[in-house]
């Protein structure tokens, strides 16, 4: 890429909108999965007896099943938001970006 | 979401009507549907190789199937890779003999995806051309990063192969009756001809079609376990218990401490990001936003078959356990308690067979034998693209060769990757290969992965950072899988572990890291400085992927 490309890019309002949100955005949902995963996991270790707990009173079912496949869930979620928001606000903006360097 | 839900619900009809209609072929002929139904899958598969093979006519259509395959079609061939057999009857085996502790191993290997989207799908598919090496040695020195690079790549590849390999050679000698070497041989050859003809192409689509197969086959077992309690998990549970105890519903010994547990997810969720089986898919398709569908729908399709996996798990437990049927008598007399034929890891097995009869059990067994044949095929040709893209075009070559050159190379590459194959499948039939998975995830976290992603993200990193911190985190793993418990004390034999967990990851990675960053900004020459400069450029293309697609086409 040549070095005026570069600083163009670089200057470009779009640009630096589109870095920023999306650092943030994917930051912020891959903290949420660490914190996710990290509660279940951590909780087994330090307690494994909690998630033991029965979802009521006399069910053989405990509160480990749902939560283990919420967590399934989560993940699956997480990722469909993510690529919605993505494939469209940013790359609408993406496509900004490309139409200013092509006009260049 | 539509379309996945078609696609599965038709899937599992077509599967459940001829369940229902061949289920009452006579007993004992067990071989023969599994063996019919498995030809016809290699006839096919070796059609599509017959259609890829017309196709692949460069080296981006050898490494990349042109880059045309779609974001649903390769999220599938993606599931298809991480849907072993290993993982389906290992996975489910340890649900059956376990209960809960299985969920949370599935799990681990669930979450790595999200992380994968949100930090390496995107600038991996902008960057990159064929390898995962291409990206870490985007603006590094070539030579000495591909050389790592691609040692990291094969070493993964190569411990996987031998895995499967071994656990394709016990299992189709106990579902098909072949001797071991026979079934080695086969997978071998079969995957030297899926690769070298048909290249990515039919790789992807041997994937698809098998994914495809085994999440039917697997569905149909979840709803014919649930039909039975009325589609009532409450009611399964209750049945299970009433024969495993209670304790199957919490979580038991598969996660003591904390520091395991945190190595253990350290490993899952970086190890697959290192993967370089996985991460050469994200080069199949056309752009950024194909590459992200791919991880939805591979997300959705995985977590999908977890969830399965431990339906099927319970459903072994009340159809499978204590069925004389599926006893194995022998065993029984010398350790007693209620052994399967097989071990526990042919429970999902046993249970093809309880609610689909020998129709049924053919057809997982011939899935089974599909699924791994396409999941070393998958591997074979990432290892092979590494020897021929990373070693033979850029380090040996300088990257001045012709793309029909660079082919035929990797074309060797594979052959000789599958003779490799074939042989340590051999020699290690009869060893403890229990640490070879854990020790390629644990290199592709503490090598591979430290090293892509602080190349797409830290502006600081050197080429002499990234060779010390990921020879060091390399070494690091290796050592500590050779130091712990299962290599040290069940394969050697010492009494105790001088490093007393089963998973190094946590401290390998941390040391990869801490190397890298050390010897990075410690690093003051005036290439570290070009390094630096040289890292907007790369940035922005790995936002925006402009300048990804004249890179791409050639």
């Amino acid at each position: 890429m040549h070095k005026d490309l570069v600083e163009k890019i670089k200057n470009d309002p779009n640009y630096k909108e589109l870095v920023s949100k999306r650092s943030s955005f994917s930051l912020k949902l891959t903290i949420s999965m660490l914190v996710v995963y990290f509660a279940f996991i951590l909780t087994i270790a330090f307690s494994p007896s909690l998630l033991g707990t029965p979802l009521s009173e006399g069910s053989v079912t405990t509160i480990g099943i749902p939560i283990g496949m919420a967590v399934i869930i989560f993940a699956f979620v997480i990722t469909g938001i993510y690529t919605k928001r993505a494939n469209g606000e940013f790359d609408d903006l993406n496509n900004k970006i490309k139409d200013a360097v092509k006009e260049h | 979401m539509n379309r996945i839900l078609t696609f599965l619900i038709l899937g599992s009809i077509a599967v459940f009507a001829s369940g229902a209609i061949e289920g009452e072929i006579a007993k004992q002929a067990l071989n023969v549907p599994a063996i019919v139904m498995f030809v016809i899958f290699v006839g096919a598969t070796l059609g599509i190789t017959y259609w890829a093979a017309k196709r692949t006519k460069s080296a981006k259509d050898f490494y990349t199937a042109g880059g045309g395959i779609t974001g649903f079609q390769n999220g599938m061939a993606i599931a298809g890779d991480y849907m072993s057999a290993a993982s389906f009857l290992g996975i489910s085996g340890l649900v059956y003999f376990k209960g809960y502790d299985g969920l949370i191993y599935s799990i681990g290997f669930l979450v790595g995806w999200p992380i994968i989207l949100f930090m390496i799908a995107e600038p991996l598919r902008n960057l990159g051309k064929y390898t995962f090496a291409d990206v870490a040695s985007y603006r590094l020195r070539q030579t000495p990063i591909r050389i790592l690079a691609a040692f990291g790549s094969i070493a993964t590849v190569i411990l996987y192969l031998i895995a499967q390999m071994v656990g394709s050679g016990k299992l189709i000698q106990l579902l098909f009756g072949l001797q071991y070497e026979v079934a080695v041989v086969l997978v071998g050859v079969l995957m030297i001809l899926y690769v070298t003809f048909g290249g990515m192409l039919a790789t992807t689509w041997v994937q698809i079609i098998k994914a495809f197969l085994l999440l039917s086959g697997a569905t149909f077992m979840a709803i014919a376990v649930m039909a039975h309690y009325d589609f009532s998990f409450g009611s399964l549970f209750a049945h299970a218990t009433e024969l495993k105890g209670v304790e199957i519903m919490s979580p038991g010994g598969l996660v003591s401490d904390p520091i395991s547990a945190i190595s253990l997810a350290i490993a899952l969720m970086f190890g697959v990001a290192g993967l370089p089986h996985i991460l050469m898919r994200f080069f199949t398709v056309s752009d950024a936003k194909e590459a992200r569908k791919s991880v939805f729908y591979a997300t959705g399709f995985i977590g999908y078959f977890y969830i399965l996996t431990f339906i099927i798990g319970f459903g072994a437990i009340v159809m499978v356990l204590g069925n004389p049927q599926y006893l194995d008598v022998a065993k029984q007399a010398i350790d007693g308690g209620q052994p399967i034929l097989g071990g526990n890891n042919m429970a999902a097995i046993h249970l093809s067979h309880a609610v689909g009869g020998d129709f049924f059990l053919g057809f997982i067994s011939a899935v089974a034998f599909a699924t791994i044949l396409a999941v070393v095929s998958g591997l074979t040709l990432a290892g092979a693209s590494a020897i021929s893209h990373d070693l033979y075009a850029s380090v040996i070559k300088k990257g001045n060769v012709d793309s029909l050159k660079e082919m035929q190379v990797s074309k060797i590459a594979t052959v000789v990757l599958g003779i490799v194959a074939i042989i340590m499948g051999i020699m290690f039939e009869k060893q403890n290969i229990a640490f070879v998975v854990g020790l390629a995830f644990a290199i592709a976290a503490s090598a591979n992965f430290p090293i892509l992603f602080l190349s797409m993200y830290w502006r600081k990193l050197t080429t002499r950072g990234a060779l010390i911190g990921g020879s060091m985190g390399l070494a690091t793993a290796v050592l500590l899988v050779i130091l712990g418990p299962i290599v040290w004390v069940d394969i050697l034999g010492n009494a105790t572990a001088i490093f007393p967990y089963k998973y190094p990851a946590l401290f390998s990675v941390i040391v990869a890291f801490l190397g890298i960053w050390f010897f990075s900004i410690t690093d003051k020459s005036q290439n570290a400085k070009d390094e630096e400069a040289a890292f907007e450029a790369q940035f922005i293309r790995s936002q925006t992927g402009i300048g990804a697609d004249g890179a791409t086409s050639h």
